[in-house]
């Protein structure tokens, strides 16, 4: 098996600052790309001229950057701690029911049955809303609980299958059955969240009209935010002590328990807060995307995660972002162009990442620059 | 008494005859015939009601004709127009059509007593198969009152025993409204020793408030509903058993192939559910072959399709194991993106060639039908069949296993892979030959589901998921783990279904399995090692 490298250790100095004087360059006009660039060509340029960023092109981007949030959570429990999870489009879901939930009240009388109830209820011929509803006409208490449900049931559920150290394919197999039988929930009218359909046709967002350019320029910007803080995050952790237990883990968990360490609570809450970030980005991409239903739950949608994540690069933190956009930015070319070659070219992905690539694409990059280096220094 | 039961039925047989074979031989009278035609419908029926109960022989095709509004009516007559030739209704002779003749209309409820005289008198009829689909078409409804002579003589008359005893509950259910006490409370009687969910709607119809007004009888009925319940619930809970033994049947077919990679090679095979697709397809294929060039052996079709989806399913395994599966041994994880990968381009490549509609697949006409245990209980041929084709191949696999060399190898390096490729075993062959082995399985697999479900590009992924609870559940090495997993899976998830509908019981199933492994990580049975890891 060939061990995945370890994260590159910063020098002591500069562990506190987290990234050097280039990194820190290189978040900070990631930034300004976000935040400012794309608003003022999407915008401010007008729609004739050649700097101006097409709509169509930031939803996609929006889309993917949601995506890369999934594959770098995936990346920490995944490429840090050695568990693969094929569960991960559950918290995802979950975090955009959540939202969605919100969303749905936010359209208030203004559905096909002006009623105060979201339609597919009224539909139903219920006559109040359910339990699960109870808080969802407030923004903050449904944020809470698109981060506090993943977290949720992550927590039930790892705390159960650390404890009885199922691990490797076993715990795999298991996480996809799970999310499995979420979308088969999910899907039930009587579960009380839109069954197939799911939820859809928003009107508006704290108060404001979802569709309006600055309201999805506004959504854009968080969600790229969102996307650098986490990778900040993700960076902080995995350099941290906590961080190196997670992959001493990935490596040797027998060693590592008989060091005296209890992996139970660090993939507990590895696991907890990537099950939460999933739920983040559920809720940014639900209000971009504007529908959410069960497929997100299928098992398919949830080992594409994986893919992202080996096809950029596993134990690296940019590679899953890389790997996001360039499988996504595969995917809606394919499936313009030549749409039933789409499965084709995954399924290739898939098997050649694993033969070939097994450090993905920055693993390329990794090689090519040591074989400059080695000339170099020659 | 026997020797006049004989002699009626000897009788109503003859007469019945006489109908049939000489449809001319018309006994009606021209009154009988017009009262039957002509006049409002309270009287036409009562008028038909009253020729049945002589079981008049000229009354199956006159009322035939009326029927098929073959019937008009003139001042003088009653003729029956077929073809623009009149005859008469009454002797059967050729007529010419007076100028006054008029049709004769009927509305609903006329052609509904037309067609329960129908069935009544084909009660009689000699022909065993008219008597049965007879009886079938008036046990549908509530039997109509003016039919219970008929119903009488045909139970008298009935030689066989299932159809008697069926005729006797059509008896019951009509003398059950019957105003006299006494033929009430036998009716009940007779009725309670049935196990006929629809004797059971009967039964509890006459407990509505304004059907039976004595107590005694209301309490006799009431008796019979649940005498009739208890016996109704054997049916259901054999029933439950059946199909659950049929899910676990099929359970055990997906997943007696992944046992073997999984057990031998530690390979979480993905692709395990397109392999039986595949199987599913060449079945198709087979199937069209035999329509198009040999309709005659259509029904043994099987016999060829089986081994051709073995042979296939296991030709692509072998392919799959050289090409990708063999480098990553020992990667588990990576070998399950693999897979997962190889069942994208599979699943692409069968709706490339094929289309992504499902195809057709037909039973062979052995295979429809089924056996009736009791009334509410039938197990269907198909499912039948499944049951001991999974039988069938699990013998073969533990004999292959358990009895043949390459069963020696793989379990020598399914115990210790080292250990084995130094006494000389040739393990890359015999990963090759397992993986081909199981590929095979799922072949066969599908074949077999193709009897009972869709078949289409999407099959597999139907039902990946469960296969992998089996094993999981099961535990790998040994293949009773998973023969007592996929039974057991498929009982409990039958048995839920009752209480809980079909999702939740999938639901709880699943956090049933998570909460097993809590107590037996390694599943029902595990091979006994002494490693820290596992």
């Amino acid at each position: 098996m060939e061990p995945v490298p370890p994260a590159q250790l910063l020098p002591e100095a500069r562990r506190g600052l987290l990234l050097g004087t280039r990194g820190w360059a290189a978040v900070a006009s990631a930034l300004a790309l976000i935040a400012v660039v794309v608003p003022v060509l999407n915008l401010l340029v007008p729609a004739g001229n050649p700097l101006h960023l097409g709509d169509w092109g930031i939803a996609l981007v929006a889309k993917i950057m949601c995506y890369a949030i999934c594959a770098l959570a995936m990346d920490l429990i995944w490429g840090y701690t050695g568990i693969l999870s094929l569960g991960h489009g559950l918290y995802f879901a979950l975090g955009g029911y959540a939202m969605g939930m919100y969303l749905m009240r936010q359209i208030g009388h203004d559905g096909n049955y002006r009623s105060d109830l979201p339609d597919f209820m009224v539909f139903l011929d219920w006559k109040q809303l359910p339990w699960t509803w109870a808080g969802s006409s407030s923004l903050s208490f449904q944020l809470l609980l698109v981060v506090a449900a993943p977290a949720l049931v992550a927590g039930v559920f790892g705390w159960f299958a650390f404890r009885s150290r199922i691990k490797g394919v076993y715990f795999s197999i298991i996480t996809q059955a799970c999310t499995f039988a979420a979308m088969l929930l999910f899907f039930r009218n009587e579960t009380g969240f839109g069954g197939n359909n799911g939820f859809t046709d928003f009107k508006r967002i704290a108060g404001v009209p979802i569709a309006l350019p600055s309201t999805r320029m506004a959504l854009f910007v968080l969600t790229g935010c969102t996307l650098v803080g986490f990778y900040l995050l993700a960076r902080a952790i995995v350099n941290s002590k906590f961080g190196r237990v997670l992959q001493a883990i990935r490596d040797a968990e027998t060693r590592v328990m008989f060091t005296g360490y209890d992996p139970l609570r660090y993939k507990l809450a590895i696991w907890v807060l990537s099950a939460a970030m999933c739920g983040v980005a559920g809720a940014l991409y639900v209000p971009q995307v504007g529908i959410i239903n069960p497929s997100e739950m299928s098992p398919a949608a949830s080992i594409e995660i994986a893919v992202w994540c080996a096809v950029g690069g596993r134990g690296t933190l940019l590679g899953p972002v890389l790997g996001a956009f360039f499988v996504n930015g595969a995917k809606s070319w394919f499936t313009q162009a030549f749409p039933e070659f789409w499965l084709y070219f995954l399924g290739a992905l898939f098997i050649a990442v694993t033969l070939f690539l097994p450090r993905g694409l920055l693993g390329i990059a990794a090689s090519l620059r040591r074989e400059k280096g080695v000339e170099a220094s020659e | 008494m026997r020797r006049l039961q004989s002699l009626g039925r000897r009788l109503a047989l003859a007469t019945a005859l006489a109908a049939l074979a000489a449809p001319s031989a018309w006994a009606l009278d021209a009154a009988q015939a017009r009262a039957i035609a002509v006049g409002d419908g309270d009287a036409r029926i009562a008028a038909l009601d009253a020729a049945i109960a002589r079981a008049d022989p000229g009354l199956a095709p006159f009322a035939q004709a009326l029927l098929d509004d073959a019937v008009k009516t003139g001042s003088n007559g009653v003729y029956i127009v077929h073809d623009d030739k009149a005859t008469d209704a009454v002797t059967g002779a050729p007529v010419a059509l007076p100028p006054d003749a008029e049709d004769v209309t009927n509305n609903n409820r006329m052609r509904g007593a037309l067609q329960a005289a129908l069935s009544g008198l084909r009660l009689l009829s000699p022909d065993a198969n008219q008597r049965h689909a007879a009886i079938e078409e008036l046990a549908k409804a509530d039997p109509d009152p003016a039919l219970l002579p008929v119903l009488v003589r045909a139970e008298a008359a009935e030689t066989d025993a299932s159809a008697k005893r069926r005729l006797g509950r059509l008896v019951a259910g009509v003398r059950i409204a019957a105003p006299e006490r006494a033929v009430r409370l036998q009716a009940i009687d007779a009725l309670a020793r049935s196990d006929e969910p629809a004797v059971r709607a009967l039964l509890q119809a006459r407990l509505a408030p304004d059907a039976e007004a004595d107590p005694e009888l209301r309490a006799a009925l009431a008796r019979a509903v649940t005498q009739v319940d208890g016996r109704l619930a054997w049916g259901e809970r054999l029933g439950m058993l059946f199909t659950g033994l049929s899910l676990g049947s099929i359970l055990l077919l997906v997943a007696l192939g992944l046992a073997i990679t999984y057990g031998l090679m530690g390979v979480i095979n993905m692709a395990h559910g397109e392999l039986m697709m595949i199987g599913a397809y060449v079945t198709w294929l087979v199937q069209n072959l035999f329509r198009h060039y040999a309709p005659h052996w259509f029904d043994a079709y099987l016999l060829l399709a089986a081994p051709m989806a073995f042979l296939v399913a296991a030709l692509v395994g072998a392919v799959l194991e050289r090409g990708v599966i063999r480098f990553l041994y020992g990667r588990p994880l990576e070998t399950l993106l693999a897979t997962w990968g190889i069942s994208l381009v599979l699943m692409q490549l069968v709706r490339s060639l094929f289309g992504a509609q499902n195809v057709e697949v037909e039973n062979p006409s052995w295979m429809s039908g089924g056996i009736a245990v009791t009334s509410n209980l039938v197990l269907p041929w198909n499912r039948l069949a499944i049951v001991a084709f999974a039988l069938l191949v699990l013998a073969a696999t533990a004999l292959v296993i358990g009895r043949t060399r390459l069963g020696l190898f793989v379990r020598g390096v399914t115990q210790n892979r080292r250990m084995a490729s130094c006494t000389g075993i040739d393990t890359a062959r015999t990963d090759t030959l397992a993986f081909a082995l199981g590929a095979g399985i799922a072949g066969l697999a599908g074949c077999a589901l193709s009897q009972v479900g869709n078949v289409g590009p999407d099959l597999g992924q139907g039902y990946i998921v469960d296969a992998f609870m089996v094993v999981v559940l099961g535990g790998v090495g040994q293949l009773a783990g998973t023969v007592v997993a996929a039974l057991g899976l498929g009982l409990m998830n039958k048995a839920l279904e009752g209480i809980a509908g079909a999702v939740l019981a999938k639901i709880l199933v699943l956090v049933f399995i998570v909460v097993f492994i809590q107590k037996r990580p390694q599943g029902l049975f595990a091979l006994k090692g002494r490693s820290a890891e596992s």
